[in-house]
Parts: structure tokens; C-alpha cells; sequence
């Protein structure tokens, strides 16, 4: 049986002298063991991941890893070269939002019993560019992706009705142009 | 006629033979069964020394590496078996050592399962390897052990960890033995390629210095660039200071030559260091025991920065040139452009402070730890190979004992790892049997991997032990003494047992030494008794004698104490 807990949509206590939102690329090898290698870099110099996507490369060989990283910015670059010298890591590089494609999609599940209500869900999921890609008498799932930010921007709109709950991919970039990531 | 079978525990062994591996040491256990078989098996050149404990392996192959600049391989068996490597892991990591660690494991189908002996030490490793591979299918294992002597031996050196699951050792092997490396995101011979640009800014740098120093680390001479080193310094003119690691990589008893630097350092290269304009650093990481307090390191000196490693770079030192490589390569690159500098008074200048503030101790009142390793250094012309443990003994030994040259000084520097030294000492005396190999320890460092005495015996080993014995844990005491309105808190080795009845037990040969006149007496009837086998000298010293010079930790290098303070010192908050 699954455990439920009471969640709520507070935004995290911002935490002195740790910065968020950057985002690191890696090209690694596809074999167990290798995360865990990668996690611990992170985990001992104090830097949390806030999102994460891990998915195998059109070469089978390696995978293909999004990090969304907050910490000491001061160690950022220290980070990196660690996540780099590993063995395992092909390349590691820091993308921004200038030179590189961001996506984030959620899942949204809301309450919606019918009528008015019902209706201005779906204009907000609308106005996002959103889908419907669940639909009952009570609730429904919106799809909705973009930049971090507009899905930022759609869950907040979202959770003035009752949100039952959300999943959320994490960001993946893609450099933009002929540059490779 | 057929191709023998083999199975992989002998197709790896086969692979080690071929990868030139001299010594294995270790200890058996069930989920090495297959292996310790093949070591009776296989036809090959490689010698197995049985240890008393599997961190005494670890050392010892610790010892062999740092003696020979070659790996030797570590052999256990699964789960307290492996779990006992870490501390020597971990030890060669951070030292930059080469080695090869071979764990047992349980079946492959058991793991996760809890089984006997079973401990995820692929996991367990991960944060005190270079890298670390779990076998799962017999094929690999002659690729794998290549790819791990490989890593093991290149860019930066550093131990790697293959485990190995007991189906995978005894399964019949049908791979290809001289299966090519694979490895992709390792490309160390990057470290060759050096980029001119840097090393030109770093030349331009150099010419407008008046009051440079070079800073010689291990990895100076890792990349065996001592001779690109001295000919460096002779043609400029400029003194070199040395960490503990960097012992000999320029000769200490050199003219130019300022010792080591840093927290027990000399006070002539401290000064050195903080009134210089410009820092050469050859192959060492920066590390907190050299640098002090950080951002008042170099305050007035350009810094140029010469590292294999490239996360090195600005992590704890910003330097005005980096240059990414190796130091040989580099050195090489640089001597194209150098010219000699007008040094004079510098130099005379760094002379009057090695007159003023000499390395000194009182020969009065007792047995003290320095005078026997000065006349140690006397008596053996500075040419024996010394291994440490951690503690005063360690920075006296690092004082007293000059290096001249490379591979000879050998200590546990930034694990710090007590029980270092006795069985890294018989890893050299393996590598190296034709050399003295004296193994410096205080007598709580000795405690620790004193079973390694059997090892040492039953190989006949001519390693002599000079347990510098003060019944405390001195360093430990010295900052209760001097931070900590001198409470004694957990030092006080009360039960030590007398050294050199315990060696006479072992079957070695027992000596104690109690009074300086007798020091060279002492030293030399062991240097005659180690013919027999090993020696193990029982020094009793003064108990409560402090390493200076000293700077606190976390201290800028401008706080050093020359001598004991006469006020009440300030706990230390930076660093250890």
C-alpha cells in the first residue's frame, strides 16, 4: 500500500549564499554504478540536485543526463571539473538559457467536478499551450510544457483549485545552433 | 594440440603477469577462493605475500608504489575482507599512488541479498577510488584489469578496485585475453599536450620576478621531472621549497634547496614564501597544511600553477597562470624561454634567515626524537628509504631526514594515516631489497599494524622499526598543551607494551635506546642485525617535546611560531 502525506505548494526557504538554476549536460557511460558516482560529487560539496533527467543515448553505449543543480556558486566551476575527471563522464559542460534550449513538462492532476470551475481550468491549461490527456467526472490531467519558468507560472495558476497532485520531468537543454551539448 | 582451458580467475592472473605486476599482497577468504587457486596454477613471474591484516596489504603495496613509482596489487576476499582496504584506499588516493585492489565477492546471484561475507564495496569504495568496476561477466575480467592498471598508472595516478563475484573467478574464461582498453572518458595523454600560450605568460612572469620560489610537489615527481626541476632553479637562480610529498623531487641538502615548507615546515621557507613576488608551483594540489589561511597565500606574489589535474585549478588557490599538464612536459616547454635572473640578493637575503632560524633542537635532558633522526640521517649518509607515520615523529622526520632524491621519503601526507608506516616500509624493502628501508613510527602509529611483524619475518625482511616511543599521542598532546590550556584528553598511551620484547616474540631482533650518547651505538647494531631480519629499535623519548616551527591551522603563513609561545594561543577554526 502506498503512504500518503500531506504536501503542499510553499516555495522552498531560500537558503543564504546557495544559488539555483544552473544546469549542467553530461555525456556518460551507460552502465550501473555510474549516478552514484556522479551523486556523490554533488552530495559532498553541499550541493543540492533539483531536478534530474537520465535517459540512454541514440548510441546505446552512453546516456544522456540533465542536472538541475543549486549550491555555493563559488564551487560551481570546481563541480564540473570533478564531474569531468570521472572515468565514466564523456563531458560535462554548463548550459545557460542564452546558448542553450530548456524544456520542463508537468503532469497536473486537478479536481474539476464539472461546471464553471471545470471550464476555467481548461482556459488556464489552454493558455499554456497545455493538453488534456486524462479526463473523469471529478478530475482531470493537464500536460503542459515549456521553459521551467511557464510551467512555474501554470502549477501556480493551477493550485487556486484543488491540485491532487503534479509530476514533473525536470529539465532537459539541448545546446542551440551546430553546437553539440 | 587444444588451447587450455582457462577460467577467469586465471585469465586475470595471466593479465597481471603480462601487465609486469610483481607482488600481491593479501589475505585469502572464501569469495577469493578461485584466485588464491590460480596464484598455484598459473605459470607466472608475480609473487603473493601473505599479510596479517588486509589494510597492512594495502600499505604495503602503498609502500612498493611509492618506492618504485610501479603498482602492486592488492588481494582480499569479500565483505570484512575488502571493507578492511578502505583506510588504505583512501590512504593512496589521496597521495596519488598507484593501485591495484582485487576484492572477492559473493555470487553474482546472491547480491542485494544480504548473503555471507557480502558487502557492496563497489559503493563503499566509490568516494576513495580513482575508479572501481564490479565484474559481472567472467569475459571482462583480462580488459578490466588492463583498463585498471591503466588508469591506475596514468594522468594522476590513483587506486582502482576491481571486485570480483566467486562465479564470475571460477567460470571458464572464453573471452579474448588481450581484449584492447575501452575508455572512452579517459583520455590522460591530453596531459602531454600543453598549451604554449600559458606557459609563454608564465615565462614573461618569471623574467620580471626578483624574489621567485619554486614549490615542488609530488607530482613533480610523479612526472619524473627532476632533472627539468634542477636545471630550472640552477639557471634562474631561485630557491626551491619542497612539500612532505615533494621530498627529494629537488635535492634538500641543495644550496638553493629551503626544505619543506608549510605548517612544520622550515622558518626560512615560510619567509620565503610570504615575501616573495612570485610562486612556481610544480605539481603540488595547494594543500591546507601548506597554504594556511588561503586568500593571504602569495598576497604579493604572482602564482603560477602547474598541475596534471585540472579540477586542481582554483580550488584552493586562484593562480594567475594555470598550466594543465604534466610537470615533466611543461618544465620542458618552460626551460625554452628562461633566462637567468638577478637572484643575489634574494638569496643572500633567504640565507641570512637559515642562519638565523636554523631546524635545532636541544641535545640536554633526555632522548629527543630529532637528534636520533639527525644522526639516523648522518649515519645512513641520507640515502636509506624512510616511511612515517602521522604525528610529531612524521614532521621531525620530514625536518631531519633530508631527501636527495626522489622515491625515498615515504609518508601517509593527506589521509594522514596512522599505521602507515611499519607496512609501507616492507612494501619498499620488497621493491627495493638491496636498500636500507627504515620505517619511522611513534609508538601509537606502530600499535596499529604491528601484526605486520609476522609478514616481515617469515620474508626475512631487513626493515628496521624505529619506534619512536614518548607514550603519548604527541601531536594530539601538543595542541591540547598549546590550545587547550594543556588538558590532556585521550593521548596518554598508558599499557604500552615493552617494543623490543615484542620483536624478539615475533622472532626479529629487539633493541632499545634510551640515552642520546648511545643513539649511533644503537643505530648501528641494527643496521649490522638487520642482515638477520627485521629490527625493531624501542627509542624511549621525551614525552613532551613540540614540533616547531608551527603554524596553526588555518593561519596565514605570516602567523608562524618559531618557538614555543609565551601566551595563551587562540583555538585554530580553520582547517584541522
Amino acid at each position: 500500500m502506498s503512504r500518503t502525506i500531506a504536501t503542499s505548494d510553499q516555495k522552498p526557504k531560500p537558503r543564504p549564499g546557495i544559488v539555483g538554476g544552473h544546469t549542467l549536460s553530461m555525456h556518460v557511460n551507460n552502465q550501473p554504478g555510474v549516478l552514484m558516482r556522479i551523486c556523490q560529487v554533488f552530495a559532498r560539496r553541499a550541493y543540492n540536485i533539483d531536478s534530474l533527467v537520465v535517459s540512454q543515448g541514440r548510441d546505446p553505449r552512453f546516456s544522456r543526463l540533465t542536472l538541475g543543480i543549486s549550491g555555493d556558486p563559488a564551487g560551481l566551476d570546481q563541480i564540473i571539473k570533478q564531474c569531468a575527471k570521472l572515468v565514466d563522464v564523456i563531458h560535462c559542460t554548463e548550459h545557460t538559457p542564452a546558448d542553450a534550449v530548456v524544456r520542463d513538462m508537468v503532469l497536473v492532476k486537478v479536481r474539476a467536478e464539472g461546471g464553471e470551475r471545470r471550464t476555467e481550468v481548461l482556459q488556464i491549461i489552454e493558455h499554456f499551450g497545455g493538453k488534456t490527456v486524462d479526463l473523469t467526472e471529478n478530475s482531470m490531467i493537464a500536460r503542459i510544457e515549456g521553459d521551467s519558468e511557464k510551467v512555474d507560472s501554470a502549477i501556480r495558476l493551477l493550485s487556486n483549485y484543488e491540485i491532487i497532485e503534479t509530476v514533473r520531468t525536470g529539465k532537459v537543454v539541448m545546446a542551440r545552433g551546430e553546437q553539440p551539448t | 594440440m587444444p588451447k587450455e582451458q582457462l577460467d577467469g580467475a586465471q585469465a586475470l592472473i595471466k593479465t597481471l603477469d603480462e601487465l609486469g605486476i610483481e607482488y600481491i599482497f593479501g589475505y585469502s577468504g572464501g569469495a577469493a577462493l578461485p584466485i588464491f587457486d590460480a596464484l598455484e596454477t598459473v605459470k607466472s613471474n608475480i609473487k603473493f605475500v601473505l599479510t596479517r591484516h588486509e589494510q597492512g596489504a594495502t600499505h604495503m603495496a602503498d609502500g612498493y608504489a611509492r618506492a618504485t613509482g610501479k603498482p602492486a596489487v592488492v588481494l582480499v576476499t569479500s565483505g570484512p575482507g575488502a571493507g578492511n582496504t578502505i583506510t588504505g584506499i583512501m590512504t593512496a588516493q589521496m597521495d596519488s599512488v598507484p593501485m591495484i585492489v582485487i576484492t572477492g565477492q559473493q555470487v553474482t546471484w546472491m547480491l542485494g541479498k544480504d548473503a555471507f561475507q557480502e558487502a557492496d564495496i563497489f559503493g563503499i569504495t566509490i568516494p576513495v577510488v580513482k575508479h572501481n568496476y564490479l565484474v559481472r561477466d567472467t569475459n571482462d575480467l583480462p580488459r578490466i584489469a588492463r583498463e585498471a592498471h591503466y588508469i591506475a598508472t596514468t594522468g594522476r595516478p590513483g587506486p582502482v578496485l576491481i571486485d570480483v563475484p566467486k562465479n564470475v573467478s571460477q567460470s571458464p574464461f572464453a573471452g579474448e585475453l588481450n581484449a584492447a582498453i575501452d575508455l572512452p572518458g579517459y583520455q590522460p595523454d591530453e596531459a602531454f599536450d600543453i598549451d604554449e600560450e600559458s606557459v609563454e605568460q608564465a615565462a614573461r612572469l618569471i623574467a620580471m620576478s626578483r624574489r621567485p620560489v619554486i614549490l615542488a610537489g609530488h607530482g613533480a615527481m610523479i612526472a619524473g621531472a627532476e632533472k627539468e626541476l634542477m636545471h630550472l632553479a640552477t639557471t634562474l637562480g631561485c630557491p626551491v621549497t619542497n612539500t612532505l610529498l615533494g621530498k627529494g623531487a629537488f635535492p634538500e641538502t641543495h644550496a638553493l634547496s629551503l626544505g619543506m615548507l608549510g605548517m612544520h615546515g622550515t622558518a626560512y621557507a615560510n619567509k620565503a614564501l610570504c615575501e616573495c613576488d612570485l610562486i612556481l608551483n610544480v605539481g603540488s594540489r595547494f594543500d591546507d597544511r601548506i597554504i594556511g589561511q588561503a586568500d593571504k597565500f602569495g598576497a604579493n606574489a604572482k602564482i603560477i600553477h602547474i598541475d596534471i589535474d585540472p579540477s586542481e585549478m582554483n580550488k584552493m588557490i586562484r593562480p594567475d597562470v594555470q598550466i594543465v599538464g604534466d610537470a615533466k612536459a611543461a618544465l620542458k616547454l618552460l626551460s625554452s624561454h628562461l633566462k637567468p635572473l638577478d637572484t643575489a640578493d634574494w638569496l643572500a637575503h633567504l640565507d641570512g634567515y637559515k642562519k638565523k632560524f636554523p631546524l635545532s633542537y636541544k641535545k640536554q635532558g633526555g632522548l629527543r626524537m630529532q637528534q636520533v633522526l639527525d644522526e639516523l640521517f648522518d649515519l645512513t649518509k641520507g640515502k636509506a628509504i624512510v616511511t612515517t607515520d602521522v604525528g610529531q615523529h612524521q614532521m621531525w622526520a620530514a625536518q631531519f631526514y633530508r631527501s636527495d632524491a626522489s622515491w625515498n621519503f615515504i609518508s601517509s601526507g593527506g589521509a594522514g594515516t596512522m599505521g602507515f608506516g611499519f607496512p609501507a616500509a616492507i612494501g619498499a624493502q620488497f621493491a627495493r631489497p638491496k636498500d636500507i628501508v627504515v620505517a619511522v613510527v611513534g609508538d601509537g602509529g606502530f600499535q596499529m599494524t604491528l601484526c605486520e611483524l609476522a609478514t616481515a619475518v617469515v620474508n626475512k625482511l631487513p626493515v628496521i622499526v624505529l619506534v619512536l616511543n614518548n607514550h603519548y599521542l604527541g601531536m594530539v598532546r601538543q595542541w591540547q598543551e598549546l590550545f587547550f590550556d594543556n588538558r590532556e584528553s585521550g593521548v596518554d598511551l598508558d599499557g604500552n607494551p615493552d617494543f623490543a620484547k615484542l620483536a624478539e616474540a615475533y622472532g626479529a631482533t629487539g633493541l632499545t635506546l634510551k640515552r642520546p650518547a648511545d643513539i649511533r651505538k644503537r643505530l648501528e647494531e641494527a643496521l649490522k642485525a638487520r642482515k638477520k631480519g627485521p629490527v625493531v629499535i624501542n627509542a624511549e623519548c621525551i614525552k613532551t617535546e613540540n614540533v616547531f616551527p608551527m603554524i596553526p591551522a588555518g593561519a596565514a603563513l605570516e602567523s608562524m611560531l618559531i618557538e614555543p609561545p609565551k601566551h595563551k594561543m587562540e583555538k585554530p577554526v580553520g582547517s584541522t
